[in-house]
C-alpha cells in the first residue's frame, strides 16, 4: 500500500508533544503531583516533629505499607481490568489462618505458606467463576466473599488470635530479618512493585487487560480473549492477597482471623489516588504506590502529632475525595 | 407588511475560550416550513441548536419569536417559550411506561403529591394518537429504537411546542421507519409548528424540506430554497469547495478479475441467518444491504466468529479456514470494523497509537513478549499517514479526533494486521461529507491494493456509489445481487423489504 494523501504535520506533532511524553511515558503529571505533595508533607513534618525524619520512623512507615503494597498492586491491575474486590482484607487474613492452622498441625510452614496462597488463588478463581461464567457483578461477588472468608476465618479459629511462636527463625526472617540494614519485607516489597510496574507497562500481556478494562466490548472486537483476561485479574489480585497474608504471619508470628477489615477501603483508595480509574482502564503502579505512600505518611504525621484516631479516619476520606475531585476536573478540562 | 417569522436569528456569536463556535449567525424558522440545517462535523450546527434550546447562552446577537426579541436561559424557559427539542440520543427511562416518560417534565412541575396514572394514560394516549399505534402503558425497553424515538417526540409535543428540533432523527431508523418518520413530521409541519431538522443525509434533505441553511467553521453561508438548488451545491457550500464526484471510481470492465478472495458456503447460524453463500472476487467492493434487523451485521460477525453459534464453510484464496473464535479470523487477516464506532469499535481514552495496535500487540513487541514503544508509535504513524489521519500526535486519546478522524483510527487499527479482507459495518455513520468522500477513496485504493472490502451500509446511496455488486439480505437470507445498472435504490429495496411470493405479484 502506498501513501494516499497528505501527511501528518510533523511541526505540530513535535509542538504538541507533552510533558510525559518527553519523560518516555515513564511519569505522568499526576505522580508528579503525587510527589511533589509528599515531598511537602516530609519538609512540614520536619519541622513539626523531631521524630519524623527519624530512621525508625521512616522504617515503621515503609514497613506499614510495604505488605499492603503487594495487594495494592493487584487491586490497581484488578481496577484497570475494569473489576473490583472488596475481599482483599478477609482473603488476607484468610491466608493468615490457614497457614497457621496447617502449621500447628504439624506442616512445615513454607509448604503451608504455599498451600495459603494456593487457597487464595482457589478464591480467587471462584470469583472469577462468577463474574465471568455467571455474569454477575465483581462488587456483589467479592462482598460475599469478604463475608464468606472473614467467617471462615473466625470459624477455624475460634475467633482468638493463634500464637506461633515455634516458626522457625528462617522462615520469620522474611517478615521480621533484614539484610544490610533494610528490613526484608522492604526488598519484597520494591522488587516487586518495580516489576509489576515495568510488567504493566510494557508486556503485551498486561496491554491486553487496559484494553479489556478501557472498552471491553472493543476489545472482545479487537480480538482479545475479554473474559479471560478478567478472570486472570480477579485471579491474580486474590492470589498476591495469599502473599501478603503469609508475609504478615511472618512478621507478626501468629495468625490474626480479624486482621484486614477495612483494608479493602484503603487499598481502593490508595490505587485511586495514584490514578486508577473505577471504570477500568487506567491507573498505574507507580501512582497507587504513590498514593499508598501518601496516605501512610499522612497517617504516620497525624499520630506523631497526637492527632486522635478518630480524625485520622476523616482526614483520610477527605484526601480521597480531594484527589479525585481534582481528577474530575482536570479530565473534564482537557476531554 | 407580512407577518414576521416564527424564529428569527440575527447576529449570533458563541465563543468557547479561544475557539468562536459561531460567529455572526443568521437564521429564520417560518411557521409550517421544514428547515434543514447542514454542515460539516463542527460547523457550529449543534451549538447554534444548543443557544435555541437554551442550553448555552449567546455571547452576543437577537433571537425573535414572533418579532420579539426574548432570551432564551434554560430549557425550561426555551419549553415555554414553545420550543421542543427531539435529541439524537435517546434519553429515556427505560423501565417506566410510555406515559409516563411523555409526561416526565411535567410530573416534575406538578405540585400534587400523588401520581394520577389513569389520568396520565389517557393524555399520554391522545397524544400518541397523533404520532403512531404505541400503547402508553408499555415499558420503554419493550419499544424498538423507533417507536422510542416516537416518545421523545410526544415528550415536546406536550408542551405545546410551536418549533421542533430535530437532530439527525434518522441515523437509527430503517428506511421503512425513517419514511414513516418523515410522514410525521409533514404533519406537524401542517398544522404550522415550524421545524428544525439537521441532518447529513442530502437525500433526505432533498425529499422532505422546504429550505436549507448551510454552516461552515461556524458561520453563516447561505440559506437555499430546496427546490432551487442541488445537493452537489449544498455540499460544496458545506465545504467550501467543489467536491468534483462525491464516490470515488469503479471498477472499469477490464479490471475485474475472477479471481476469487473469499468464498463462504452454506453459513448458518441458529437464530439469526441461513444458507449464507458468496464469493468475494479480488480487486472488487462488495456491498451488503437490507433493513436494519435483517441480519447484515450478524452474518458478517459470523462469518469473523464475533458472535452466534456459526455452521458452514469459510474459505480464503481457495484453502479452507477452520475458525472458532475471532482470535483466528484476525491471525487468517479476517477483520471486522464495528458499525458502533465508540461503543465497541475504539478505546476513546486511550492513545491513537495504542489503539491502533489493539488487533495485534504482539506485532509490535519483542520476542519475551515486551511492548517496543518506538515500534508501535512509528507503525501507528505510518499507517496514520497513508490514512491521512489529522492528529497532533500518536500518543494523544482518540477522544481528542474529530468523527472523522476517530473512524480513521478505527480503520487504521484494522490496516495494522494487514488484512486480506475487511468487513466494514456502516463506515461513514455520523462521518462529515468531507471525511466520508475520503474514506470512500481509501476504501477504493484498498480494494485496488488487493484487499478485499465488503461494506455493510444502511445508506443506500453509500451502497450504490461505492460498490461494484450488492448482496441484499432481508430475514437473515440473501435475497438478490444487483450489480451494474440494476444497482438502484428501488432495485435493492424491492429486495431489501418484501417477500419473494408479494415481489412475484408486484412483478406481474
Amino acid at each position: 500500500m502506498s501513501i494516499v494523501g497528505e501527511s501528518m504535520d510533523s511541526s505540530t506533532r513535535a509542538a504538541r508533544m507533552g510533558l510525559g511524553e518527553r519523560l518516555g511515558g515513564l511519569i505522568r503529571m499526576r505522580e508528579i503531583g503525587l510527589i511533589l505533595i509528599i515531598a511537602v508533607l516530609f519538609a512540614v513534618m520536619s519541622f513539626a516533629s523531631p521524630y519524623f525524619l527519624t530512621w525508625d520512623n521512616m522504617r515503621a512507615m515503609a514497613m506499614a505499607f510495604a505488605v499492603e503494597g503487594i495487594v495494592v498492586v493487584g487491586m490497581t491491575i484488578l481496577l484497570i481490568s475494569g473489576g473490583i474486590d472488596l475481599s482483599v482484607g478477609s482473603v488476607t487474613a484468610l491466608a493468615m489462618v490457614i497457614a497457621g492452622l496447617l502449621f500447628l498441625g504439624g506442616v512445615d510452614p513454607w509448604l503451608a505458606s504455599l498451600a495459603a496462597i494456593a487457597a487464595c488463588a482457589g478464591i480467587g478463581t471462584f470469583m472469577g467463576f462468577f463474574v465471568t461464567r455467571v455474569g454477575l457483578h465483581h462488587f456483589i461477588v467479592s462482598l460475599a466473599v469478604m463475608v464468606i472468608a472473614r467467617g471462615l476465618c473466625l470459624l477455624g479459629t475460634g475467633g482468638r488470635p493463634l500464637g506461633l511462636y515455634t516458626l522457625p527463625p528462617e522462615f520469620k526472617f522474611i517478615g521480621q530479618g533484614a539484610i544490610g540494614g533494610i528490613p526484608v519485607v522492604i526488598i519484597i516489597f520494591i522488587v516487586f512493585t518495580v516489576l509489576s510496574d515495568f510488567m504493566l507497562r510494557r508486556t503485551t500481556m498486561f496491554r491486553k487487560v487496559f484494553y479489556t478494562g478501557s472498552n471491553e466490548k472493543a476489545a472482545a472486537y479487537s480480538g482479545i480473549r475479554t473474559k479471560k483476561v478478567v478472570f486472570l485479574t480477579t485471579t491474580l489480585c486474590s492470589t498476591l492477597c495469599g502473599f501478603a497474608g503469609v508475609i504478615y504471619m511472618a512478621r507478626f508470628g501468629s495468625a490474626q482471623p480479624t486482621f484486614g477489615a477495612g483494608m479493602e477501603l484503603n487499598v481502593i483508595a490508595a490505587a485511586v489516588i495514584g490514578g486508577a480509574s473505577l471504570t477500568g482502564g487506567s491507573g498505574t503502579i507507580l501512582g497507587a504506590i504513590l498514593g499508598t505512600i501518601l496516605l501512610s505518611v499522612v497517617s504516620s504525621s497525624l499520630a506523631l502529632l497526637d492527632v486522635s484516631v478518630y480524625w485520622q479516619d476523616i482526614i483520610r476520606g477527605s484526601i480521597l475525595l480531594t484527589a479525585v475531585t481534582a481528577d474530575y476536573y482536570f479530565n473534564k478540562r482537557r476531554g | 407588511m407580512e407577518t414576521p417569522a416564527l424564529l428569527t436569528i440575527s447576529g449570533l456569536s458563541k465563543s468557547f475560550g479561544l475557539v468562536r463556535a459561531l460567529r455572526d449567525v443568521s437564521f429564520e424558522l417560518r411557521a409550517g416550513e421544514i428547515h434543514a440545517i447542514a454542515g460539516e462535523n463542527g460547523a457550529g450546527k449543534s451549538t447554534l441548536m444548543k443557544v435555541i434550546d437554551g442550553i448555552l447562552p449567546p455571547d452576543s446577537g437577537d433571537i425573535q419569536i414572533d418579532g420579539r426579541s426574548v432570551s432564551i436561559p434554560s430549557p425550561l424557559a426555551a419549553q415555554k417559550l414553545g420550543i421542543g427539542f427531539v435529541h439524537q440520543e435517546i434519553a429515556l427511562c427505560p423501565d417506566v411506561s410510555v406515559a409516563e416518560n411523555i409526561f416526565m417534565s411535567i410530573t416534575n412541575a406538578s405540585e400534587a403529591l400523588l401520581m394520577n396514572y389513569r389520568d396520565l394514560e389517557k393524555r399520554a394516549a391522545a397524544i400518541l394518537a397523533r404520532l403512531g399505534n404505541i400503547d402508553p402503558t408499555a415499558m420503554v425497553r419493550s419499544l424498538s429504537i423507533s417507536q422510542q424515538q416516537l416518545v421523545e417526540i410526544a415528550k415536546a409535543l406536550t408542551l405545546d411546542c410551536r418549533i421542533l428540533i430535530f437532530d439527525e432523527p434518522t441515523a437509527a431508523l430503517t428506511e421503512r421507519e425513517a419514511q414513516k418518520l418523515f410522514e410525521i413530521i409533514h404533519q406537524l409541519a401542517g398544522e404550522g409548528i415550524g421545524i428544525i431538522y439537521i441532518s447529513h443525509r442530502m437525500a433526505e434533505i432533498f425529499d422532505n424540506c422546504d429550505r436549507v441553511t448551510v454552516l461552515r467553521d461556524g458561520q453563516y453561508i447561505t440559506t437555499l430554497d430546496i427546490p432551487a438548488t442541488t445537493p452537489e451545491q449544498v455540499v460544496a457550500s458545506m465545504v467550501g469547495r467543489v467536491i468534483d464526484s462525491l464516490y470515488p471510481e469503479k471498477l472499469r470492465d477490464d479490471e475485474r478479475s475472477e479471481d476469487i478472495l473469499l468464498e463462504v458456503s452454506n453459513l448458518c447460524e441458529a437464530r439469526t441467518f441461513r444458507d449464507i453463500s458468496f464469493q468475494l472476487r479480488k480487486g472488487e467492493i462488495l456491498g451488503i444491504g437490507g433493513l436494519i434487523g435483517a441480519g447484515r451485521s450478524e452474518i458478517v460477525k459470523g462469518i469473523c466468529r464475533l458472535e452466534g453459534q456459526v455452521t458452514g464453510d469459510v474459505s480464503l484464496h481457495g484453502k479452507p479456514l477452520s475458525l472458532t473464535h475471532y482470535g483466528d479470523s484476525i491471525a487468517a487477516g479476517i477483520v471486522y470494523l464495528s458499525e458502533d464506532r465508540k461503543g465497541d469499535g475504539l478505546f476513546l481514552d486511550m492513545s491513537i497509537a495504542a489503539n491502533i495496535s489493539a488487533l495485534a500487540v504482539d506485532r509490535i513487541a519483542t520476542r519475551f513478549g515486551l511492548i517496543n514503544e518506538r515500534r508501535e508509535k512509528h507503525r501507528a504513524e505510518t499507517i496514520g499517514r497513508q490514512l491521512s489521519l489529522k492528529c497532533g500526535h500518536v500518543g494523544q486519546p482518540v477522544s481528542t479526533l474529530s468523527g472523522g478522524n476517530q473512524q480513521k483510527v478505527a480503520i487504521a487499527k484494522m490496516l495494522s494486521v494487514d488484512p486480506k479482507v475487511i468487513f466494514l459495518d456502516e463506515p461513514t455513520r455520523g462521518v462529515d461529507v468531507g471525511a466520508k468522500a475520503e474514506i470512500h477513496r481509501i476504501l477504493r485504493k484498498l480494494a485496488r491494493d488487493g484487499v478485499g472490502i465488503v461494506v455493510i451500509s444502511s445508506e443506500l446511496p453509500e451502497l450504490i456509489g461505492v460498490c461494484d455488486r450488492v448482496l441484499i439480505v432481508r430475514e437473515g437470507r440473501i435475497t438478490g445481487e444487483v450489480t451494474d445498472d440494476a444497482m438502484t435504490e428501488e432495485n435493492i429495496m424491492v429486495l431489501a423489504s418484501l417477500a419473494d411470493e408479494d415481489r412475484e405479484r408486484s412483478a406481474a
